[in-house]
């Protein structure tokens, strides 16, 4: 059935004038609430502890108490300064992803571009570990760990990493399909063996892939509170969310303001990573639906 | 035309597995050894200290039969998931959707309402939340300004504390928005504009074009985020620590408490068996339905 537009009563231009500020209006609410969480943690950062639970929706701090909240906290918790923590967790977040990254690119370009027996099976596997919880495997995974005398130490954090994730492989596998296979032949005519295909032909094709998956990598290992929690027990071997956590015990912290301040700083990098390679996450998620 | 034959029929086995063998490596090691070592634990009462004992499916009997707190952590899991995931793809697809239009300074929202879903796993945030939603936090204070003054906080309130929980999920929409946003756009104008001719609406076009050409999407989100709520720990152990009385137990909390405070290891591993075969028959039971709603254009386009 047609349908009989009503004429309209104000003109087209101004109707379009306020559709758009109609929606400037709800995005810039819904916006604000969205963010609000982290001024909050911003501003209770820059607050006196008295002052944390009084109008505590309050952004704006009546007294400035941000320099002791932040030097306080940096004092960590434990005997161990937090620059220890923040030491750890760089340790960690860098050389894992690292040798994540790599680690999913030789798996990926080998999925993508090399025939071999049992490939099909294999790929199976991969997309079947995206599926099983890592909680089933955490209790065997300790055992292992522990038998090799690796709890305690770094090398717990990280080794798992060194094997790939699942995740990066299809996403650069979905990248590698994208790539025609006539340069591969291009190159295999010029005498490119196939590991030179890869670093000189394919690595530049795919360096959006390899940003998108270095960041996704460097934000999990950064934010990893599972297996720090169970691989870690020595304070001096805490990488930063081990650390946050023992600042919420009620009986053995206090400090309200150093507690905001130092998660402040562990959300910092975070924050920063994003706004300057927004582009290469974006992407990354369309393609994968990764959870970031 | 030579080469080309070659590369499909030649196989380089060696090179394949020299390349893989990091990743192989691990699968053996991390995922598929520790999957066995798990699967048999389950059938064991072991404590790390004394050899594991068999005792058959003992564990899973007194789990089903006699631990009232494995029933409790599971409806607390299932009201988590069936509270979360719907709103959080709800909300996806509306903003995802307020975001596909052409008005100035897109980019810069699309930023502010996917910077939660970046940050939203951390125990930063769980902290903010914990803060935020607690006794004299943001809540109690803003309603304590409107004249409102409640006794427990949100998380204090057994009734109320999951729904926290809830809200911080719904909070990190953005990845799911992303997907939405890249799919829509995928959407070609010239059904809208045809329909338009046809007289619809937006309504009848959200539901006759957007909704239908949107589901192979819908389908994929609604798989991964119903596995990664089941997986969720993090909140219920910084937030709330399963309470008050349990009601924020989240399933996994429930399995690393038996694993790691009560050194219930065989036990801990049936149980995380058990939520292997929750996940399986969730995922199986979606891609079973997916044949009477999920439309994927090469089969002949939207109904």
């Amino acid at each position: 059935m047609p349908h009989i537009e009503t004429k309209p009563m104000l003109g087209l231009k101004s109707r379009k004038l306020i559709s758009s500020l109609l929606f400037h209006i709800v995005s810039i609410v819904l916006g604000f609430l969205m963010i609000y969480p982290l001024l909050w943690l911003l501003a209770s950062s820059f607050k006196s502890n008295s002052e944390i639970f009084i109008n505590s929706f309050s952004l704006i701090p009546k007294v400035w108490d941000a320099a002791s909240n932040y030097s306080s906290g940096w004092k960590g918790i434990s005997g161990y300064s937090f620059g220890v923590f923040l030491g750890n967790s760089l340790i960690v977040a860098v050389v894992g992803t690292l040798g994540c990254v790599v680690s999913s690119l030789m798996a990926a370009y080998t999925f993508s571009r090399i025939r071999f027996r049992f490939s099909s099976f294999w790929f199976a596997c991969v997309m079947v570990t995206l599926m099983i919880p890592g909680q089933v495997m955490v209790v065997p995974q300790y055992i292992i760990f522990r038998s090799i005398g690796v709890i305690n130490t770094l090398i717990a954090l990280v080794a798992p990493w060194f094997f790939g994730n699942a995740f990066f492989i299809f996403l650069m596998v979905q990248f590698f399909r994208g790539l025609p296979i006539e340069l591969d032949e291009a190159a295999e005519i010029d005498g490119c063996s196939k590991v030179m295909t890869l670093i000189k032909i394919h690595l530049p094709l795919i360096a959006p892939a390899i940003a998108t998956s270095s960041i996704f990598s460097f934000y999990w290992i950064w934010q990893d509170f599972f297996q720090p929690l169970i691989f870690m027990n020595n304070p001096g071997k805490f990488t930063m969310p081990l650390a946050l956590n023992l600042f919420t015990d009620p009986n053995s912290y206090s400090n309200y303001g150093g507690m905001f301040a130092m998660s402040a700083v562990s959300l910092a990098p975070v924050v920063l990573v994003f706004i300057l390679f927004q582009k290469y996450l974006v992407e990354g998620i369309a393609t994968t639906g990764m959870k970031g | 035309m030579r080469l080309k034959h070659k590369k499909r029929r030649g196989y380089s086995n060696g090179l394949g597995y020299i390349l893989l063998s990091p990743w192989l490596f691990g699968f053996i090691l991390m995922h598929l050894l520790p999957m066995l070592v798990s699967l048999y634990l389950s059938f064991t009462n072991f404590n790390m200290l004394s050899a594991p004992k068999f005792i058959g499916v003992g564990n899973y009997v007194r789990m089903f039969t006699q631990d009232k707190t494995f029933w409790k952590a599971l409806g607390v899991t299932f009201t988590y998931v069936f509270a979360l995931v719907p709103l959080r793809l709800a909300f996806a697809l509306a903003i995802a959707m307020l975001l596909n239009t052409s008005h100035r300074g897109l980019s810069i929202y699309r930023t502010f309402y996917y910077i939660p879903s970046i940050i939203g796993g951390s125990i930063a945030v769980s902290i903010v939340w914990k803060q935020m939603f607690g006794n004299g936090g943001v809540l109690m204070s803003l309603l304590a300004a409107v004249g409102i003054s409640q006794k427990t906080s949100l998380l204090g309130n057994p009734n109320t504390a999951i729904y926290s929980l809830v809200l911080l999920g719904v909070w990190q929409f953005g990845s799911s928005m992303l997907i939405f946003l890249s799919s829509l756009k995928q959407i070609p104008m010239s059904l809208y504009e045809s329909a338009k001719i046809d007289g619809a609406r937006f309504w009848g076009s959200f539901v006759n074009i957007t909704i239908p050409m949107l589901t192979p999407t819908l389908f994929f989100n609604l798989i991964l985020q119903v596995i990664n709520a089941f997986r969720a720990f993090t909140e219920s152990y910084v937030v709330t620590d399963g309470g008050p009385l349990d009601r924020t137990l989240f399933y996994v909390l429930y399995l690393y408490r038996r694993a790691f405070n009560y050194f219930d290891m065989g036990y801990s591993s049936a149980m995380a068996w058990i939520l292997v075969i929750i996940i399986s028959v969730f995922t199986a039971v979606l891609f079973k339905t997916q044949n009477g709603w999920v439309h994927y254009e090469s089969k002949g386009g939207m109904n």
